[in-house]
Formats: C-alpha cells, sequence, structure tokens
C-alpha cells in the first residue's frame, strides 16, 4: 500500500492532488513498450485534474493485459472476472452514485466473453467511464485473434487466417445509444489525455476506445496509419462544430451524400461549405455511427469525440425512486412492514 | 375423526360435523384461478384461527391448452384445530374445475372422498383431451368416492345475469362460485375474501359486483340445496399467544432481508435475474424501496451476482437471489466473492433439475452444488430454512454470518417453502437480535487483508474512505497486504484461512437439538422444506411408542458443533431428502456413520405416511 503521509492525515491525500498521489506501490508488469503504460500515465495525469478526493475513484477491471490497470492506480480497485468488469461497476455505482468510477476493459474482455455487460450498461446509461484498450489480438492468453481482429488474421489458434468478421465497437456502443463515444490511440499522448478528460467530464455512460499497440502479439496494429509521416492523410480529427477536414495540407474532407459519406477533395470542386460539420449532441446516432463505420484504406480513420449528449442516468434515476418513496411512504417502518397484511390475535 | 355435534341455531337443517383437520385441493386449468382461489380458502382460514399449510402446484407453462392434462394447475390447503406442519397426504376434497383436474389429481384423493366438478366442462372435447373414452361424472368410475357434480359454469352465468357481463367476463368469476360451496362446506366465513374483493376491484365496480355475487351465490346454493348432507366444522388451533399472518416462504425470505438491512442499519442492494420460483422475492424487495432498498433486474444471472459484490464492495447489503440454474451461471462471480472476502449472500429457490429440469416443482438436489460447484477450494457458509416462517429467520441470519465472517452465504430454500404458506407469529422488532457492521475507518496500520483473531474476517474497508484506497480481485492474495501473490507457500496458507474461517461459523451458530429422546434406534435427519413431513413422521411413531428421534439441520455448512456427537448416541440414522443423498454423502464422509438415505425427486414434497414407512423398515 502507498500511504504518502507527508500530506495531510495519515494516509490520505488531499486536494489539490498530483500525479504521484495516484500512482501505486505496485510494479508495473506490462511487457516493455507496450501501449498500456502511455494510457496508465495519461490517466494518472487526468485524474489529479477532476479535483475529486482520490478515495472516490473506484477502478474496475475484468481479465486481460488490460485489466491489470487497477492495480497500479492508487485508488479503490477491483480487478474482477473475465468480462464481468461492467456488473461490478454497476454495483458500485447504482449503489453509490457519488462514486467516480472507472471500467478498464480489452477487446476481448468487453466484445467477446464481456458483450453482453457491454451492451447493457451502455443502454442504461449508467455514469460510469468505460475505457477499452484495442490491441485486436488476446495477449494475455498469448497471441489469438480477438473480435476486433481483422477478417484472415493468421494467429496461433487461426493458421490458415480468422474466418470472423470483426467488430467494430464503437458502433456497438453507438447503436446503444452511449451518450458518449469517443476514440483516441496510444502514442499520441495529448489526444489520449485531452478525450480521457471530456469523458470524465461527461456525466452518463462514457465510452472510449483507445487503439493500443501490443508489440509482442500484434506489433504495428495501427501503425499504417497512425505513423507520423502518414497520419495526417490517413486519420481524420472529429472536432465539433467543425467541418469533417484533413489530410497534411487539410485538402481533403467528408461529405454525405445521400446516406452515405464519401471523401471529396477540396478546391476540386468542392469546398469547405459541401462538408459535413461535426455535431457531437445530435441527439441521433446515425451520424456518429456512419462516421464510426469509416475505415482506412477508403476513409481516414477517425479519432476524437463521436456523441455526447445529455440523457438521465440509470443511478440517478435508481437513488430518485428511492427517495420518492420515501417522500411518499415514509422511511421504511419494519415494525409496519412486519405487521401488514391480514392480522390477527391469537390471546 | 372426532364426535358429530349439529350446530344449534344454524338455519342449516343439515349435520355440522366437528372434524381436527380438512385437507382440500383446488384444480383447473392455468387460467381458472385456482392459485387464487386456494390463497383465499387460505387467508381465510388462517384469519379463523386455524393452523394451515400450503401446497401450491402449477405448470412452468403460463396458459398451456385449455382443457389439456400439461395445463393443470393445483392448489392444496390443509388446515387444522391442531398444530400441523405439512399440506396433507391425501386431501378429503377435491374441486375439479375440468376433467384433466381430475384425471390429474384423483389418484391423490382419499378413498371416499368428495369429488366437487363442474359437470359443464365434461363436454367430449374437454373429455378427449383429458383422455376419457367416457364422462366419468356419468359411467360409475368414481363410485369410490362422493361425486358431487354441479353446473358451476351455467350456474355461475345465472347468477351474474343482472349484470350484464360478457360472458367471458361471467365465467372467469366461477372459481368464487366454487369457492362459495367450499366455504359453506367447511363453515368459513366469507367476509375476508369479500374484503379482498373489494380492495383489489375498487376501481372496477362491476367486476367487484361479479366476484361477490360469484362467491355468496356458490355459498347460498351449497346452503339451499340438498347437494351435501352434512358440512363441517374445523375449530380454531391452540396457536402460541402472539400477532399473526399468513406468509409464504418467499414473503419470509424478503422480510428477513429486509429486517437484516434495518438491524445492521446499510441498505440493501438485491440483483436478480427473473426465474422461477425466486422472481417473487424481487417483486417484493422492489415494493419497499422507502427501506432504502435498491433492486436491480440485471441483464443475466452473472449480471445480477456481480453487481451485488460491487454493491458489496461498495458497502451495501449484496444479495442475489436465483434457483439453481441461475447459481451454475453465477458460480464464477461465488468464487470471487470468496477470494475477495466481501460479504455476499446468494438465495437459491431450489427446483426440480438438472438443466430447466422441474421450474415450477420442488426438488433438495442444489445442497452439493452450494457446497462445492466452483473451481478451487472455494467454501462458502450454507444455511437452508425449513419453514416457510423459518425463511425470516434465516434470511436474516445469512446477513448476519455473511458481514460478520465476510464471506458469501448461500440460503437454500426450495419451491415448495417459496410457495406454501402457514401462519406466522409476527415477532417483535425489538426481540430481532442486535447486530451491527463495522466498517474499517482508520488508515493506521490498516491492511486489506488483516484478520479478525476470532473469525479470520478482513476488514471492510469501503470506497469514499479517505487513507484505506487499496485494490482486490479474483488473483491471489497475499495474506496480511492484500498484494497479488503467486507463491507456494502463501497459497496455501491461505487456502486453508478460507476454509478456516468458514468453519469457525461453527462457533457462531446454535448447537443442533433432538426432536424425541436424546438417543435410541433411529435418528431421521433432514434439513431444509422436508422439516414438517419428518417432524410430523416421527412425532407419529413416536406416539406409536417406537424409539426414534430426529433433527433437522438449517446450518449445512458448517455443520452445529454437536452434530457428530448426536449422531453417534442412534444405532442406525435415516437421510430423507428430495434428492438421491447429497446429504447423506456429507455425513457419511464427514462422520463416518452409516447413514441410510430415503429419496425420492418426484417434484413433490415428503407425505407422512411414506416416510413413516421408511422409518418402519429401520426399526
Amino acid at each position: 500500500m502507498s500511504h504518502d503521509g507527508d500530506r495531510g492525515r495519515k494516509g490520505s491525500a488531499v486536494l489539490p492532488l498530483r500525479r504521484r498521489d495516484f500512482v501505486s506501490d505496485q510494479e508495473v508488469r506490462w511487457c516493455p513498450g507496450c501501449g498500456d503504460y502511455s494510457i496508465l500515465a495519461q490517466t494518472q495525469k487526468m485524474l489529479p485534474e477532476l479535483n475529486i478526493p482520490r478515495e472516490n475513484f473506484v477502478f474496475v477491471s475484468g481479465i486481460g493485459c488490460s485489466s491489470r490497470f487497477p492495480y497500479y492506480v492508487n485508488t479503490y480497485g477491483f480487478h474482477g472476472i473475465h468480462g464481468r468488469a461492467p456488473t461490478l461497476a454497476t454495483g458500485v455505482k447504482a449503489s453509490r452514485p457519488e462514486l467516480s468510477v472507472w471500467v478498464i476493459t480489452g477487446d476481448g474482455d468487453a466484445l467477446s466473453i464481456g458483450g453482453n455487460h457491454f451492451m447493457h450498461a451502455v443502454r442504461r446509461n449508467l455514469d460510469i467511464n468505460i475505457i477499452l484498450f484495442n490491441n485486436r489480438i488476446y495477449g494475455l492468453t498469448k497471441g489469438q485473434y480477438s473480435p476486433t481482429s481483422e477478417f484472415g488474421k493468421k494467429t496461433k489458434s487461426t493458421p490458415a487466417g480468422s474466418i470472423d468478421y470483426p467488430i467494430n465497437p464503437l458502433c456497438i456502443a453507438i447503436s446503444n445509444e452511449a451518450t458518449f463515444v469517443a476514440r483516441s490511440i496510444d502514442v499520441d499522448v495529448k489526444h489520449l489525455s485531452s478525450v480521457l478528460t471530456q469523458a470524465a467530464h461527461h456525466k452518463g455512460v462514457s465510452f472510449v476506445e483507445v487503439f493500443q499497440n501490443c508489440n509482442i502479439f500484434n506489433d504495428g496494429a495501427f501503425k499504417h496509419f497512425s505513423e507520423r509521416g502518414v497520419r495526417d492523410d490517413r486519420t481524420i480529427r472529429l472536432e465539433d462544430g467543425q467541418p469533417l477536414v484533413f489530410g497534411r495540407d487539410r485538402d481533403k474532407g467528408i461529405r454525405l451524400n445521400g446516406l452515405k459519406l464519401e471523401v471529396v477533395d477540396l478546391g476540386r470542386g468542392s469546398s469547405e461549405t459541401d462538408l459535413l460539420i461535426h455535431d457531437i449532441h445530435d441527439p441521433e446516432p446515425n451520424l456518429a455511427n456512419l462516421l464510426a463505420r469509416m475505415n482506412y484504406p477508403d476513409f481516414p480513420v477517425p479519432l476524437g469525440v463521436f456523441r455526447s449528449v445529455a440523457k438521465p442516468t440509470y443511478d440517478e434515476l435508481m437513488e430518485a425512486q428511492v427517495q420518492d418513496a420515501i417522500s411518499r411512504s415514509g422511511a421504511g417502518d419494519l415494525e409496519r412492514l412486519l405487521n401488514s397484511g391480514d392480522v390477527w390475535v391469537v390471546n | 375423526m372426532p364426535a358429530i355435534t349439529t350446530a344449534k341455531g344454524h338455519k342449516s337443517p343439515r349435520a355440522l360435523v366437528e372434524i381436527e383437520n380438512a385437507t382440500i385441493r383446488f384444480a383447473g386449468d392455468s387460467g381458472d384461478g385456482m392459485q387464487l382461489t386456494g390463497t383465499q380458502f387460505t387467508n381465510t382460514s388462517a384469519i379463523f384461527g386455524n393452523d394451515i399449510s400450503t401446497l401450491p402446484d402449477f405448470p412452468a407453462e403460463i396458459r398451456a391448452p385449455a382443457g389439456s392434462l400439461p395445463g393443470v394447475s393445483g392448489f392444496q390447503i390443509s388446515f387444522s384445530s391442531r398444530d400441523i406442519r405439512t399440506p396433507g397426504d391425501q386431501p378429503n376434497v377435491l374441486v375439479a374445475m375440468n376433467p384433466a383436474a381430475l384425471r390429474v389429481h384423483l389418484s391423490d384423493l382419499e378413498p371416499g372422498g368428495i369429488v366437487i366438478a363442474n359437470s359443464n366442462s365434461f363436454l367430449p372435447l374437454n373429455l378427449k383431451k383429458a383422455g376419457y373414452k367416457s364422462n366419468p361424472l356419468e359411467d360409475g368410475s368414481l363410485s369410490g368416492y362422493r361425486l358431487i357434480a354441479v353446473p358451476l359454469t351455467e350456474l355461475n352465468g345465472k347468477a351474474l345475469q343482472e349484470l350484464n357481463l360478457h360472458r367471458r367476463d361471467a365465467d372467469r368469476c366461477k372459481n368464487f362460485f366454487a369457492l362459495g360451496i367450499t366455504y359453506w362446506l367447511y363453515d368459513r366465513p366469507l367476509e375476508p375474501t369479500l374484503s379482498w374483493i373489494e380492495a383489489k376491484f375498487k376501481m372496477r365496480p362491476q367486476i367487484l359486483a361479479a366476484n361477490t355475487l360469484a362467491l355468496r351465490s356458490g355459498y347460498n346454493y351449497a346452503d339451499t340445496t340438498e347437494l351435501f348432507t352434512t358440512h363441517y366444522r374445523v375449530r380454531t388451533a391452540n396457536l402460541a399467544p402472539g400477532k399473526y399472518r399468513n406468509i409464504t416462504g418467499n414473503e419470509a425470505t424478503a422480510f428477513g432481508f429486509i429486517a437484516a438491512s434495518q438491524k445492521l442499519a446499510r441498505p440493501l442492494f438485491y440483483s436478480s435475474y427473473p426465474i422461477t420460483p425466486a422472481s417473487d422475492i424481487l417483486h417484493e424487495l422492489a415494493r419497499h424501496k422507502n427501506f432504502g432498498i435498491k433492486t436491480f433486474q440485471a441483464e443475466d444471472e452473472i449480471a445480477a451476482v456481480g453487481a451485488a459484490i460491487g454493491a458489496s464492495f461498495a458497502g451495501h447489503l449484496g444479495l442475489t437471489g436465483t434457483s439453481g440454474p441461475g447459481v451454475a451461471l453465477k458460480s464464477e462471480a461465488i468464487g470471487l466473492a470468496v477470494m475477495t472476502e466481501l460479504p455476499l449472500v446468494i438465495a437459491n429457490i431450489q427446483r426440480g433439475g438438472p438443466s430447466t429440469g422441474l421450474p415450477t416443482k420442488t426438488e433438495q438436489a442444489d445442497l452439493l452444488q452450494a457446497l462445492f460447484g466452483r473451481n478451487g477450494e472455494c467454501p462458502v457458509a450454507v444455511l437452508a430454512p425449513s419453514t416457510p416462517s423459518s425463511c425470516f429467520t434465516m434470511a436474516f441470519e445469512a446477513f448476519r454470518l455473511a458481514t460478520r465472517f465476510m464471506t458469501p452465504v448461500f440460503f437454500l430454500s426450495d419451491g415448495y417453502l417459496a410457495n406454501g404458506s402457514e401462519p406466522w407469529k409476527i415477532p417483535s422488532v425489538a426481540d430481532l437480535p442486535d447486530i451491527e457492521v463495522r466498517f474499517r475507518t482508520e488508515a493506521e496500520g490498516f491492511q486489506p487483508y488483516l484478520r479478525d483473531e476470532e473469525t479470520l474476517s478482513r476488514p471492510w474497508a469501503i470506497p469514499g474512505t479517505p487513507g484505506l484506497e487499496h485494490r482486490i480481485g479474483g488473483l491471489e492474495k497475499q495474506n496480511i497486504s492484500g498484494n497479488v501473490s503467486y507463491n507456494p507457500d502463501n497459497h496455501d496458507r491461505m487456502v486453508r484461512l478460507r476454509a478456516e474461517k468458514i468453519a469457525r461459523i461453527a462457533n457462531f451458530i446454535p448447537e443442533v437439538e433432538v426432536f424425541g429422546k436424546p438417543e435410541g434406534k433411529v435418528l431421521v435427519v433432514g434439513w431444509g422444506s422436508t422439516y414438517g413431513a419428518i417432524t410430523s413422521a416421527v412425532e407419529g411413531m413416536q406416539e406409536q411408542g417406537h424409539p426414534v428421534s430426529s433433527l433437522h439441520l438449517q446450518y449445512l455448512n458448517p455443520l452445529p458443533r454437536n452434530l457428530g456427537e448426536v449422531l453417534s448416541r442412534f444405532e442406525k440414522v435415516l437421510v430423507p431428502e428430495l434428492n438421491l443423498g447429497q446429504l447423506s454423502m456429507i455425513l457419511r464422509s464427514r462422520f463416518l456413520v452409516d447413514a441410510v438415505g430415503f429419496n425420492r425427486v418426484r417434484g413433490l414434497p415428503f407425505k407422512i405416511s411414506e416416510l413413516q414407512e421408511a422409518i418402519g423398515e429401520m426399526l
């Protein structure tokens, strides 16, 4: 246990907090070079900025490399079982809405074994933050394909190539009407930090997919669009209220043509006014879904916030029902409850 | 049967015979309202002051094809002027609303018993559906019984004529017409059902009038016609003084959990996926949110237990309820709660298995699942209520032990207890044991797996407590520090510590008591819902002078500390169970006693007579 005895009360950290307040005493055991380090660092940097007492954070995870995350963050933490982190988080948040609850999960954990829970946590709009580390591979079990692995992927369990069509995590979240949906990438720490902060501030479920490189079993999974030399042309940064422009020379854009998106070259008969204006507050999820489906090479890979809408949260609605019952019937009286119904007396 | 007395001043000229107890079974189509009819008869008898015991028996299908054998729904009630513990081996009266109901239930009726049949439903199509080649009401095949054929549908329709209801709505009241007949037959007051009708249909005056009229008409019809030569009176029972209400096992279970939450001053978090026969607990708890209870209908069984564990980690009373198939799905998560040493109560309302099995029938075949059905050495406490009333006590106990020992606790009820009912002497809240939760708040010296010397439990340190930030999880923990540890000696130590922690619960539960002489030839050992039948069977044998005693286990893990010694005082041990010998396997392995099983898995509770036969063979 890490106790910062030099700050405030013995063992407790007082506001304002610093990054090191969120570093636990446990040795981080991810492989050297793993993208998880970057996500951990950005999270630990972001947490103090939220101005929430450290003891009010709970990090919950399932199983997989990413799910070791809570051990390394000096908050309350619960390393759960495979796929079930959203269920544990639901219990924590629904019973204690005042806590800041974070689910750390991976592509196998959230989308394969835990797909059901992921879907339901999202559609209930529980006020939790779900960070999905997507490395498109099973790391902890040493290199089998995952539900986000590309079709045809050759792995130990698919020597002739995977015949599974991959899941797009953003589309799952959007189709379940997640109220906050974003994507970032481990190598762009500034972007990652900004997205995590926005997720933290969103009231309701926040879903963030982070492209995360597994340098042991799936090295370079994202480099074809994320490397410095190509990333401006092969990715697009979603900015709320801005036209969808990309390219090193900002000479390309995304236009809506009927029910489809298309890439246009600016200046060749098209101008910015023809482009789609990104609106994260659009209550309809349809455009967000179209954007989420964009993929290289036909489209640039979108990064940023897809959707951020307001909706009452499950935990506050549940709490409201309790408070409503109390104001209507008075606080529960056990003696009265036991004596309810048809009661008779034997003398 | 006791002496016949004729009630003086009764307007009916027919004999009123006083009897000690009676058993009646209502049977009809799933849509005929037999469960409601039975419940009304039950409540009336309870309020009247009889001791009662009930056995609802209904199909898993909500509305199986009308008139078919699988669609038959039954409700049996035994009511008595004496202390009774079972719904009766054989009904004295069978109310059969259609041929299928007669076909399914006739074999249980006592020889010479009364059959009240709705003759209007004994039509060719219904007879064929029930497999009758000729009409049993007419072909003499019921000559061994007292047949009362009543054109119920027709009479009820006529009685309700003035209300100008749709025929379908009028027909739906015929169960209350039948109820009225049985009220006359057993000299029951109409008032409790009349007030129920009034409260229930306050907003629908026509339906209120129809049901009232149907009930009264049935009663008057029996009173004024020559249907019955006699009717019966069952005097009030000599119950211990106090306030009573009728209660089903599931209601008592819900109340027990609420009581524990109130006494522990911690909110209850009930998380469940609908499943028969446990869903009524969810319905009941959802009605009492003003006790600070949060109920969560999860997306599946795993989510239900996961959320309960999450709530428990956050300092609430995490509770999940289900039946056997649901427990199978929850197993991994229960292991997580064992590893993380969090309080958790799992209510398993057992039903017939394996797999989907017999959803609406009772069985006790999940004992070994509760004890061992997880990966690794994964000990949990296991409790089992023995009567609908004791569901209250044991539900309360489950949370007392779960919080004191920071452990999952199984509460093993079953379909028979869940839906069966009996008069419940309402406890006074002040008399409930004082129990408390002690959260760790002191940061100085805090370690997540520091152990209490007496109980070996670890501290409950909940989020929001400054200075106690810590991480737990399913990986093996270093004792005291709670850090992840793969150390061989530590694992061996932790496995033994977890087992020892559960074993020490034996010091915090009552010793087992013997019913009858403390030593002798045969000891009958039971657990769970077989209490009523076993105790009544043994009592009957004792009255005949046989050297037989019994004991009933409500704590299955750990077992009461005096159990081995008690077993050793008897020559033979008989273990009746509604499974193929699960407790007897435990007793044989734990105590090296030659426990003999008496096992039935028919989806029904034991009959007293079959137990007495089995005991007789041991003497």
